[in-house]
Parts: structure tokens; C-alpha cells; sequence
């Protein structure tokens, strides 16, 4: 079977890093996959002020796409298009009146056969786990992670794990062969959507998630969305500015951790386009390092 | 190494301000009937026992605290809840929709208040914020997927703040993480969905 993908905006554009080392660890694992064509922006950033039926359809427009061209099972990499595909989806079940509009303004009948996938879902069953665990080609067992889910993937409740102590993504890079520790911010919130506006929110939230990280002793903060990413990557040489301390964590996405257990060769692991580096880290993945 | 305990108190709510507000028994039900129809959330379930508010990340930087933002909405004080900055610093990160034990989706709540406040014209106390949800819509139907170039540029038109985050657009454009020219893979797409769902909103 081939897996529909719908990469979204940001993999398309600011996080190749993430497209092209999950593209590298799909292809590993022997999951084909094909775009869905003419794939639009699912609305994540700018439907907090449109109406209620814009924000269902900009992420149905997109299911309405994946049915037509044929598909039964859509992965969706990014936590946030994830979110609204999954939020669009429970909105048409529990509101027949909303479906029905909908599907007159998108022409389109859901068939409700269509099945939205995170692919951590997919790597975190035991049936995948087992074959991570033996097709891994670099030894990561000195490499102490914490994994970082965010609000996006995690809520709203019943729609990937649980809402307050998610797993999946622990159980994928333990397959992968990294040391996961346990820590208590998990799922707290980045303040992703202010990163641009409301800039020292997003500072302050961020700032509170990389002390946690540090304090459990983390190499690494591996996480599943762009917008964290951005957070705690891009923005944190200014958060140790602002705090006046020093982290030196890296950040890295699931699929890279995951290309790197899997041997792909260093320019699908795409290490090169973080912001943080440090030394010594990715090293003990048995990479070069970034 | 030492813990750090100022994150507990950043989250302390802000004090409440203690003041005198009219209150017509009418228009409370009336706007809590509005919010009903524009989100599909009965906000009259809460019984106030704050739970959103101490999980809520933000709190520490609204002017009313979620609860507070509920309360004076069940009272139909339209004025003050459209006008606060609460409903502009929500993040929509569902902690208080996940706790919730009465099952109030604040969240498409927010959603609702905000959508209302934009057409009932108040001005927000958050303009950057505000700006940046108009103009993400505005590029994503202008070109089907996110431009983020011209996103960022149309914001610094807006807030003329030219310094501002100027080393980390360098860096990303550095990595190659910036697309100078946007995408026109879905171009019109959504314009086309906009066009059609604007048949049903006018209903």
C-alpha cells in the first residue's frame, strides 16, 4: 500500500531538515509514499480569527484532495496540520449540520474510510519497533534524550496519546537505541503561535522547557513541530541572552534521531541546518556531527 | 544545580481588579447565546473552579484570567471580554480544554470571542498579535501555501520594528530555511475555499 503524505507549509520550506530525514527513514523502513497533489496550507497560523467553517475546510479541502487521488491512509508529519486535520475531522462527525455544509462547499462526500496518521503512531507500534531496533546501523546508546511533544500533538484529549504523559515518541527513540529520560514538561507549551508577535512569551515559555531539559541531564531535546523547533533552536542563543545562562542543547526532530540509528548518510540527516550545535553530541550517534 | 522555582511564581494569576459593572440579565444570556452559535460551546457549564486558569501558560500576561474571561462572559459583559487581551494571548494549547471537568472547549471559545470582537469592530489590545493571524489568512489565500518571507515582511510593515528579529531571518535564510520566492504549488486553492465558505457564513 502506498501512504498518502502531505508534508504541510513548514516542511516544504523552513524545516527541509525534518522532510527530507523522515523521507530518508520511511524509504529505510520500506513505507512508500506519495504526495498528495495540489496540497494547500491547512490554516494552523491564521485560522484563530476565521470563522468555524473556514478553519474545518481549509484542512478537509486537503482530505477531500487524499480521498480523491485515491489514498486510505494520510501521514501528516506536522504537529500542527496533525492538530487541525484531526480537529476538522471530530468537528464533521460530532456536527452533521457543519458536515453537511462543508461538503456542499468543497463538493466533495467524506467516505470517513480515509485514516489520518502521525508517523510516530506508525513507528511506535511493537510490530515497528522490532524493526527499527534491527535495522539499526549507528549505535545510540550513549546519547541521553528527553522528548519534547508540545501542545499541538498532544491535545486535545483521545486524538494521539495521553494528553498529560504521552509515550509514543519515547518508545520510538528507544527503539531507535538513544537513553530517553523522563521529565515533567512534555507536553507544556512553547508559546509557538507568539514566536513573532508577542516574542517574550514565547521567550519565557521556551526558556522554562530547555531548564527542564538541562536539569534531568539531556544531551538533546528531540521533538515532532516546527513550531517548537523554531522556539528552541532558532531562538536560543536570545533566551540564554535574556536569562543570562547557557544551554548548548541541541534540537532535533524525531525523523533525525531516527535517520541517524538507521544509517542514512549524513546529508539526509540534515544536522547542518540547526542553529545549535555541540560538540560531541550527534558524535555519539556515531555521526560525524553537525 | 539549582532548581529554578520563578516559573511557579510568573504563573501566579494577576490581581484582580475589583470593579463596578452594570449587568442586564438580558444580554448576558443573549452573549452567551452568540458565543454558542459562533463556536457550538456552552460556556454556562463552567462552574468556575479555575483549573483552566492555573494550568494556563499565558495567564501570567492577560488581563483577565481565563475564569475571569468566562465569568464576565455569562454575566454579558460583551464590552470587557471583547476588549480584553485575554482573548488575543490565548495560545490555544488545550491545557484548560483538557482538564476542563465540565467538558468547556475554551479554546474554540476563544476562537469565537475573537471572531466576534474583529466584527463587532473593537480594537485589540494586541494589534501585532491580531495583525498576524489577518495577514497569515491573507498570504495563504494569496498564494495556497505559506509564504513565510512575505509574511514576516508584511508584519514589519506593520509593527516598524526593522531591528527586530533581523538575526534570526538572516540565520534561517543562512541554513536555507527560507524560501526567497513562495511556493504557487496550491495557487488559488484556498482562495477558492475562501470564496465557497463565505456562501455559507453569509447564511
Amino acid at each position: 500500500m502506498i501512504y498518502g503524505y502531505y508534508p504541510g507549509c513548514c516542511l516544504n520550506s523552513t524545516c527541509k531538515d525534518f522532510d527530507t530525514s523522515l523521507r530518508a527513514v520511511l524509504r529505510a523502513l520500506d513505507m512508500p509514499i506519495k504526495e498528495i497533489k495540489r496540497w494547500s496550507c491547512c490554516g494552523s497560523s491564521a485560522v484563530h480569527i476565521a470563522s468555524r467553517q473556514m478553519a474545518v475546510s481549509l484542512p478537509l479541502a486537503n482530505l477531500a484532495k487524499a480521498e480523491k487521488q485515491g489514498f486510505e491512509q494520510l501521514l501528516v508529519p506536522c504537529a500542527a496540520c496533525f492538530a487541525r486535520f484531526k480537529f476538522a475531522w471530530h468537528e464533521i462527525e460530532e456536527d452533521p449540520e457543519l458536515r453537511q455544509e462543508v461538503e456542499q462547499a468543497l463538493k466533495h462526500k467524506f467516505t470517513n474510510r480515509l485514516k489520518i496518521l502521525h508517523p510516530l503512531e506508525f513507528f511506535a507500534t511493537d510490530e515497528m519497533m522490532k524493526r527499527v531496533a534491527s535495522a539499526r546501523k549507528r549505535d545510540l546508546s550513549k546519547l541521553k534524550v528527553v522528548c519534547y511533544y508540545g501542545c499541538f500533538l498532544s491535545r486535545p484529549p483521545d486524538h494521539f496519546d495521553d494528553p498529560e504523559y504521552p509515550q509514543t515518541m519515547d518508545r520510538a527513540m528507544r527503539a531507535a537505541g538513544a537513553i530517553v529520560l523522563d521529565w515533567g514538561y512534555r507536553t507544556d507549551c512553547c508559546g509557538g503561535s507568539f514566536s513573532l508577535t508577542r516574542t517574550d512569551i514565547a521567550l519565557k515559555l521556551t526558556h522554562d522547557i530547555l531548564d527542564g531539559a538541562r536539569e534531568v541531564g539531556a544531551d538533546a531535546i528531540v521533538v515532532t513541530c516546527p513550531f517548537c523547533h523554531m522556539n528552541m533552536d532558532a531562538r536560543q542563543g536570545e533566551i540564554e541572552a535574556k536569562y543570562d545562562t547557557k544551554y548548548g542543547l541541541p534540537v532535533y526532530y524525531y525523523s533525525q534521531i531516527m535517520a541517524a540509528a538507521l544509517g542514512a548518510p549524513e546529508k539526509e540527516m540534515m544536522l547542518q541546518m540547526h542553529f545549535v550545535h555541540r560538540q560531541g553530541v550527534m558524535e555519539k550517534a556515531g555521526s560525524n556531527g553537525d | 544545580m539549582n532548581a529554578n522555582l520563578t516559573s511557579a511564581q510568573d504563573k501566579v494569576a494577576p490581581t484582580p481588579v475589583l470593579v463596578e459593572l452594570e449587568i442586564n440579565p438580558e444580554e448576558a444570556s443573549q452573549f452567551c447565546d452568540s458565543i454558542k452559535k459562533v463556536s457550538n460551546v456552552d460556556i454556562n457549564a463552567c462552574y468556575q473552579c479555575r483549573k483552566c486558569t492555573s494550568g494556563c501558560p499565558v495567564a501570567y500576561a492577560m488581563d483577565y484570567t481565563p475564569a475571569q474571561i468566562l465569568h464576565a462572559a455569562r454575566l454579558g459583559l460583551k464590552e470587557l471580554v471583547l476588549s480584553s487581551s485575554t482573548i488575543w494571548l490565548c495560545a490555544a494549547c488545550e491545557t484548560c480544554v483538557t482538564r476542563c471537568p465540565q467538558d468547556v472547549n475554551l479554546v474554540k471559545a476563544m476562537d469565537a470571542l475573537r471572531v466576534m470582537s474583529l466584527s463587532d469592530g473593537y480594537k485589540s489590545k494586541e494589534p501585532d498579535v491580531a495583525n498576524f493571524y489577518r495577514y497569515s489568512l491573507g498570504n495563504i489565500q494569496l498564494f495556497g501555501r505559506l509564504y513565510e518571507l512575505g509574511l514576516m515582511g508584511r508584519l514589519k510593515l506593520a509593527t516598524r520594528e526593522f531591528r527586530k528579529d533581523i538575526s534570526l531571518g538572516l540565520g534561517l535564510f543562512k541554513r536555507g530555511k527560507l524560501k526567497l520566492m513562495p511556493d504557487l504549488g496550491a495557487l488559488g486553492e484556498t482562495r477558492r475555499i475562501r470564496s465557497q465558505v463565505r456562501k455559507l457564513e453569509k447564511r
